[in-house]
């Protein structure tokens, strides 16, 4: 099933898969926390939304576009998989679209129409926000399961259309911590201690649902000694999830505590569930049904694309981590120019 | 007959019609605000940081459209058209990844930076900002009419079990039509800024909003316009040539002729019938179309009858390729009597400030029009010659495709109302520097700079 990785045709879908994951574990982190923003905006005070929004402001374009890097690794080096994945998950897709759009465009709207206005732009924000996450969330449990279309495969993915905008909404709560003081951040210390346990809840049902759908990945987890060796991703998310609380509760009792823990934890989280995910399927790219090597490009074309890659993506990464340099510290009102 | 394919067909040309509204607007708005913000660093003249501070917000909810509608499209090959992956993917596929990598990720980033960095970073980082996302843009352009042009004009690959492999980039990359598209497309973009600065100002100017400015704005606007709509004609004439050369049938739907003749006539107006491959109602000018496509007066021009089964639908073509023209014809008038008028009266006439003001998204028209021949003119091809589009179509329910169209169309009617309103909402806004106007009414007519 795993070609020769020391040939071009066996190493180079390998890098992209790292690549797509790259993007993808960025894209769920980066957007995830600007989504979370939104989906907690109807929560806030009108003064408040402006702040929470503001916190996002400069960043949520760029952020946006690790999932279009994402889903383009994916049409670039594995095209017969886009194609698959994507008809499978067509109406997720295009809701989470809507979604994405109204959110984009509602983040621009609000600030320049009329003030009576402001309040439709600010609920599509939150409303389109909760609708990408929630979307994203159906793609992932169907994802997960090989689209499985049975009504267990159908609940599953419902479960996890819940529980991802409660995961964003603990990133997002977790970034509103790090950027702002008084009382919107003593909200969102309230808000990420809520969005914490439906989020354990979510990742609990994963981790113990995926194994029921396939065989496969159930000796990949549950043999020894492969039992042994990923014993830590679940401890180490355990442990994640109690620091977290244990945190949150030292900030509601106003003791001092680092701001950026929560955020940096919550992100922790997901880190973790991803690779564990990631390691379920691989190497698949639609599970049961096609590896990342029946599903990669020609090798010419991944050579084409692979030197531009390797040069321009530490490119991206490092203007991306200028960026936040630039926009460091706690959030301060927008003005453009 | 609503199936799969027409469905899908229509929700396509929706969502690409949706989207190419706005990067045509951010491409050169991104140059005109490098523009501002250098001639501010320059002079240091209050009227272009105001001039960069207004359209820069117009830029923002611009971009902000044109990423959105954008990602859409990129899930869209896979959603309706996985063929064409599974067929061309080892082409389309790099041409979009190194789309993404080289620019859509520079430009998203630094325009956080332009839009909001002014206070937090030197005002040469600043403006280095806004070139980058200028130059983003304009890469961005680049790389998607790559490939654009590359599915009308393929070359560079050969067929290996049904799937397209790569031969020779660099023939792929400047394949035959790429140069020509490019610049007929780059022009576009700038007459389309040009005008809807241009309108914009003299709607500002016309509610006596930052008069200076805008009176400033629609001096330079015409100025650029007088320049730009004679060359893009002459761009669009050697881009219809080169088509002439590599897609006959296009050409032949576009001027509306059924049978190779010597000596074609040129139809001004005519209603095309499939049916009875005739023009109905045909106003004509003999032997004109032969002249301009082949330079001379007896030059045979194929006609459609030379492409049986072969040729895109002729009156949507037929009829874009007109309004494209006659936008094209309304801009060159308009910026020529506007040129005239700005440099020679001191007062501008109302018509001449009504007229630009209504003309303000008039390079959206002949875009999309333009559009419209180019890519309707492919059909039935999706990759000319090599695959069909009705090959590509994905094998999903059709109600499934009616649904999402009915939310895309709603969803894309709303918004664009939504933006045309909220750009003259923004127009009518009084700038801070009016009280500074009305208290110098004799600074009217200074030039900027001045």
């Amino acid at each position: 099933m795993i070609p020769n990785l020391l040939e071009p045709a066996g190493w180079l879908p390998l890098f992209f898969l790292v690549a797509m994951g790259i993007a993808m574990v960025a894209y769920v982190v980066l957007d995830g926390y600007d989504l979370g923003v939104g989906i907690l905006l109807n929560q806030a005070t009108d003064e408040e939304k402006d702040i929470m929004i503001s916190s996002i402001g400069p960043f949520w374009d760029a952020n946006e576009t690790w999932l279009v890097l994402g889903v383009g690794v994916l049409l670039i080096a594995f095209p017969m998989a886009h194609g698959i994945i994507l008809t499978e998950l067509y109406l997720p897709v295009g809701i989470m679209l809507a979604g994405l759009i109204l959110r984009g465009v509602s983040f621009d709207f609000r600030a320049k129409a009329h003030l009576s206005q402001k309040a439709v732009w600010n609920f599509l924000f939150f409303f389109g926000s909760f609708l990408a996450a929630a979307s994203q969330g159906v793609m992932v449990g169907r994802e997960v399961i090989g689209f499985d279309s049975g009504g267990l495969g159908w609940l599953f993915a419902f479960i996890v259309a819940l529980c991802l905008p409660a995961g964003y909404a603990l990133l997002g709560a977790g970034w509103l911590i790090m950027k702002t003081s008084g009382e919107l951040q003593r909200k969102a210390v309230a808000w990420a201690r809520k969005c914490l346990w439906l989020t354990a809840l979510g990742v609990g049902i994963i981790s113990i649902a995926t194994p029921f759908f396939s065989a496969e990945i159930a000796a990949k987890w549950f043999t020894f000694p492969n039992i042994f060796y990923l014993l830590p991703f679940p401890v180490l998310s355990l442990a994640c999830f109690v620091l977290i609380d244990l945190y949150l509760v030292k900030m509601q009792r106003d003791k001092p505590a680092p701001v950026w823990l929560p955020f940096a934890l919550s992100v922790t989280i997901f880190v973790l569930a991803f690779l564990g995910i990631a390691y379920s399927m691989f190497p698949y790219i639609v599970v049961g049904k096609m590896t990342i090597w029946e599903a990669a490009s020609a090798t010419d074309s991944l050579w084409m694309i692979f030197w531009g890659a390797i040069v321009v993506l530490p490119t991206i990464i490092g203007y991306t981590i200028y960026s936040y340099k630039i926009f460091w510290g706690k959030t301060e009102p927008l003005s453009y120019y | 007959m609503l199936d799969a394919l027409i469905l899908s067909r229509i929700q396509f040309a929706a969502n690409i019609t949706f989207h190419i509204l706005f990067p045509t607007i951010s491409i050169a708005l991104a140059w005109a605000l490098l523009y501002f913000k250098i001639k501010f660093n320059k002079t240091g003249h209050s009227e272009w940081s105001e001039a960069y501070q207004f359209w820069v917000k117009i830029f923002a909810l611009t971009f902000a459209l044109g990423v959105v509608s954008g990602i859409t499209m990129s899930f869209q090959f896979g959603t309706n058209w996985p063929g064409y992956m599974q067929t061309v993917g080892n082409i389309a596929g790099p041409l979009l990844g190194y789309e993404v990598l080289s620019a859509f990720f520079l430009e998203a980033t630094f325009l956080g930076i332009m839009l909001f960095g002014a206070k937090r970073v030197s005002q040469r980082a600043h403006t280095v900002a806004t070139f980058l996302v200028a130059f983003g843009t304009s890469l961005s352009a680049f790389w998607i009419i790559v490939l654009d042009s590359w599915m009308q004009t393929p070359q560079g690959f050969e067929m290996i079990n049904g799937q397209a492999h790569a031969t020779n980039w660099l023939e792929i990359v400047f394949n035959p039509s790429m140069p020509y598209r490019l610049f007929h497309m780059m022009t576009a973009s700038f007459l389309t800024v040009t005008f809807l600065i241009a309108g914009i100002s003299a709607y500002r100017y016309l509610r006596g909003i930052n008069l200076a400015g805008s009176r400033a704005l629609i001096k330079l606007s015409m100025t650029v316009a007088v320049v730009l709509a004679p060359l893009q004609i002459v761009l669009g004439d050697m881009h219809g040539l080169n088509t002439l050369e590599y897609q006959p049938a296009k050409v032949a739907a576009m001027e509306g002729i059924w049978q190779t003749t010597r000596g074609a006539d040129a139809v001004l107006f005519a209603v095309p019938d499939e049916a009875s491959k005739a023009n109905k109602y045909e106003v004509a000018v003999p032997k004109l179309a032969s002249l301009y496509l082949t330079h001379s007066w007896d030059g045979e021009v194929q006609g459609l009858d030379a492409f049986p089964d072969k040729h895109p639908p002729v009156k949507p073509v037929f009829f874009a390729f007109r309004i494209m023209v006659g936008i094209g014809m309304l801009m060159l008038l308009t910026a020529f009597v506007g040129f005239y008028l700005v440099r020679k009266k001191q007062e501008l006439p109302r018509w001449l400030l009504k007229t630009l003001s209504a003309m303000s998204f008039s390079g959206w028209v002949g875009v999309v029009a333009g559009w419209y021949v180019t890519e309707v003119g492919r059909q039935p091809f999706l990759v000319t010659g090599v695959l069909k589009t009705a090959d590509a179509v994905t094998k999903l329910p059709t109600n499934m495709i009616l649904g999402t169209l009915v939310m895309y169309l709603t969803l894309y009617l709303g918004l664009i109302l939504s933006y045309i309103w909220v750009v003259f909402y923004l127009a009518r806004q009084t700038s801070p520097v009016k009280a500074a106007d009305d208290a110098r009414p004799n600074l009217v007519n200074r030039p900027i700079g001045a």
